[in-house]
């Protein structure tokens, strides 16, 4: 009890100091944060300790900087799916769909910046598709983007008949070095987007009103319907970031090589959910964090490249990602547990 | 009935006059007269299936009467939607679904009214300094284990309908609907909820309760209204009613079906 003596407010009413002693309320999400974070140092100090060599030089870290981020940006962005307890799975197929459209306008109009456009609408579409399935029609997210996963991976397939497409004229444009070029020759531009939207995704979901919201349809839909919610407003556009920055990683992934091949995306699905998950974010909807899926997909993203200079042969990869992605969602479900 | 000049002569908040509402061939309400005056506590009692939620859901907007008119502040109206009858201020505080679990009290307590700038960027600490004002001044939170960060499901049932009927009071509803309040509520959780409803009435606002159980809403209820197979079977002011023949009451009408 603490009562402020000069205050003229007046006196509590009735109510009885309440001295029953209570359990510390937990603050999961910070907790889980922490926990996400000594994982990264774990993993990076096995690293360091393993090859010390490799893991003290810059060229690894300039190496990771350009792979990262596309995982890293599609996680980013998957989680606020996963905040309103939904999945998406179709985000690699818009990856492959949205790269063969920019590719192949570019291939035609040699013009980037109409790449560019089309490719974001063709994003935005594909985001809109899985929203009018969900959302309107009503089909759990999980079925809807197994179907479309398929329509939208099929649908590149027959378009490009099993061709690539080569983007080299792409080098050099402007809109090249600010997708993919190289800051100063060291830092590779993906890398400053992942930076720039991680940031930009934390102010979203933890200080605008949208995120607020996301978190609130996650939580309970039924009560964020009653104080206000658009429960379908904020669903669908949820989805529709998704296919917008699934086209956002077309672009960078097909610059980085310059090159569109047809298959471009498909190693994003599990790698991209894994990030999210290990970063801590729950499932059940209703709470998430940025910073988790960042340092998840920083984990996620150099285990691969890890694992193989610390000496281990490359079949331990999956090993080592199943292990890493078990024992720390078993973590963070002990965390979670409810009172009661 | 257009003219509103002629029905504003009582001080009454919410007044419903002769609502029929029907689901199919079931007929819910069959002529219902109900009141809520200014200031004024209602106690909705009545058996399972007398009607009171129905009567509910013609007041918050999720459904519309087949027939009858609905009175608010003297002007006649039409509740088209969940959303209208807030912007009347009447807002209902459901147990279950009043709040979000997994989120802090500062977002609860703001959740789709949030204090924010023009890009949308809340001003969280705003939302804290409010929430914490309400908590203390007005809720009787002096607990130090509970602040604006604290996560909800922390909470003890009769606590979450503290922070659902504060955040009603902040937002100046009028009219509060709480949606059987106390069930399945310890007898300590029951009384802290009690404490709350009479906060509604120090703030000069109405409310009505809805419960089953006549014994838990005595003690803060100024009238009581029962409900009996969609009709008004009685209506009691607690000046002239003790608890026992109230209780009395309810028990002649679940044996006999009718208090004649």
């Amino acid at each position: 009890m603490d009562l402020n003596q000069s205050t003229p407010e007046p006196p509590v009413p009735q109510q009885p100091a309440d001295t029953t002693p209570r359990k510390p309320r937990f603050r999961f999400r910070r907790s889980l944060e922490t926990g996400i974070f000594v994982v990264f140092i774990i993993v990076w100090a096995i690293f360091l300790i393993g090859n010390p060599r490799v893991f003290t030089e810059f060229h690894i870290y300039y190496s990771l900087m350009s792979t990262i981020p596309f995982i890293g940006i599609l996680a980013l962005s998957v989680t606020l799916v996963v905040v309103l307890g939904e999945i998406d799975l179709s985000f690699p197929s818009v990856v492959g769909l949205t790269s063969w459209v920019f590719a192949t306008v570019f291939a035609l109009s040699h013009n980037l910046l109409l790449a560019a456009l089309a490719c974001f609408g063709v994003g935005i579409a594909a985001g809109f598709v899985n929203a009018l399935l969900v959302v309107s029609i009503g089909i759990p997210s999980l079925v809807a983007t197994i179907g479309t996963m398929f329509l939208f991976r099929g649908l590149t397939n027959v378009a490009a008949a099993g061709n690539g497409i080569a983007l080299s004229a792409a080098r050099g444009h402007f809109l090249y070095e600010v997708a993919v070029g190289r800051l100063f020759g060291l830092i590779p531009a993906q890398a400053l987007w992942m930076l720039g939207l991680g940031i930009a995704f934390w102010f979203l979901l933890n200080r605008h009103r949208f995120g607020g919201h996301l978190l609130f349809v996650g939580d309970n839909a039924e009560s964020a319907r009653m104080m206000g919610i658009n429960v379908a407003r904020v669903k669908t556009i949820a989805f529709v970031q998704v296919g917008f920055f699934s086209a956002l990683v077309g672009i960078l992934s097909t610059l980085e090589v310059t090159y569109f091949w047809p298959n471009q995306g498909t190693g994003f699905l599990m790698t991209g959910l894994a990030a999210v998950f290990v970063g801590g974010t729950s499932v059940f909807g209703g709470m998430g964090t940025i910073l988790g899926t960042f340092l998840g997909a920083l984990i996620i993203g150099s285990l691969e490249a890890g694992i193989v200079s610390i000496g281990l042969t490359g079949f331990w990869t999956q090993f080592i990602y199943g292990a890493i992605i078990t024992v720390s969602v078993a973590i963070y479900a002990l965390l979670m547990r409810r009172p009661h | 009935m257009t003219d509103t000049s002629t029905t504003s002569n009582a001080p009454e908040l919410l007044s419903l006059r002769g609502v029929h509402k029907s689901f199919g061939r079931v007929k819910v309400l069959k002529g219902i007269d109900f009141q809520v005056g200014s200031n004024e506590i209602v106690g909705l009692v009545g058996d399972n299936g007398a009607g009171k939620s129905t009567l509910i859901k013609l007041i918050t907007g999720v459904h519309r009467p087949d027939s009858g008119e609905i009175f608010y502040k003297g002007q006649r109206i039409t509740i088209h939607s969940v959303r209208s009858s807030r912007m009347l201020g009447i807002e209902t505080v459901y147990q279950e679904r009043a709040l979000g679990d997994q989120q802090t009290l500062w977002r609860n307590m703001f959740v789709g009214r949030e204090i924010a700038n023009r890009l949308g960027f809340i001003n969280v600490r705003a939302e804290k300094r409010e929430t914490e004002r309400l908590l203390r001044e007005h809720m009787g939170f002096t607990s130090g284990a509970i602040d604006t960060s604290s996560t909800v499901m922390y909470l003890s049932g009769g606590e979450k309908q503290g922070i659902a009927i504060g955040r009603a009071l902040h937002f100046n509803a009028d009219l509060i609907i709480l949606d059987e309040p106390t069930m399945g509520l310890s007898l300590s959780e029951t009384r802290k909820v009690l404490d709350f409803v009479r906060d509604i009435k120090n703030e000069g606002k109405s409310a009505i309760i809805i419960s089953h159980n006549m014994l838990h809403v005595y003690p803060v209820a100024d009238r009581f209204v029962v409900l009996d197979r969609g009709q008004i079977a009685g209506d009691f002011r607690k000046a002239d009613v003790t608890q026992d023949e109230l209780t009395d009451v309810m028990i002649k009408l679940a044996r006999t079906g009718s208090l004649a």
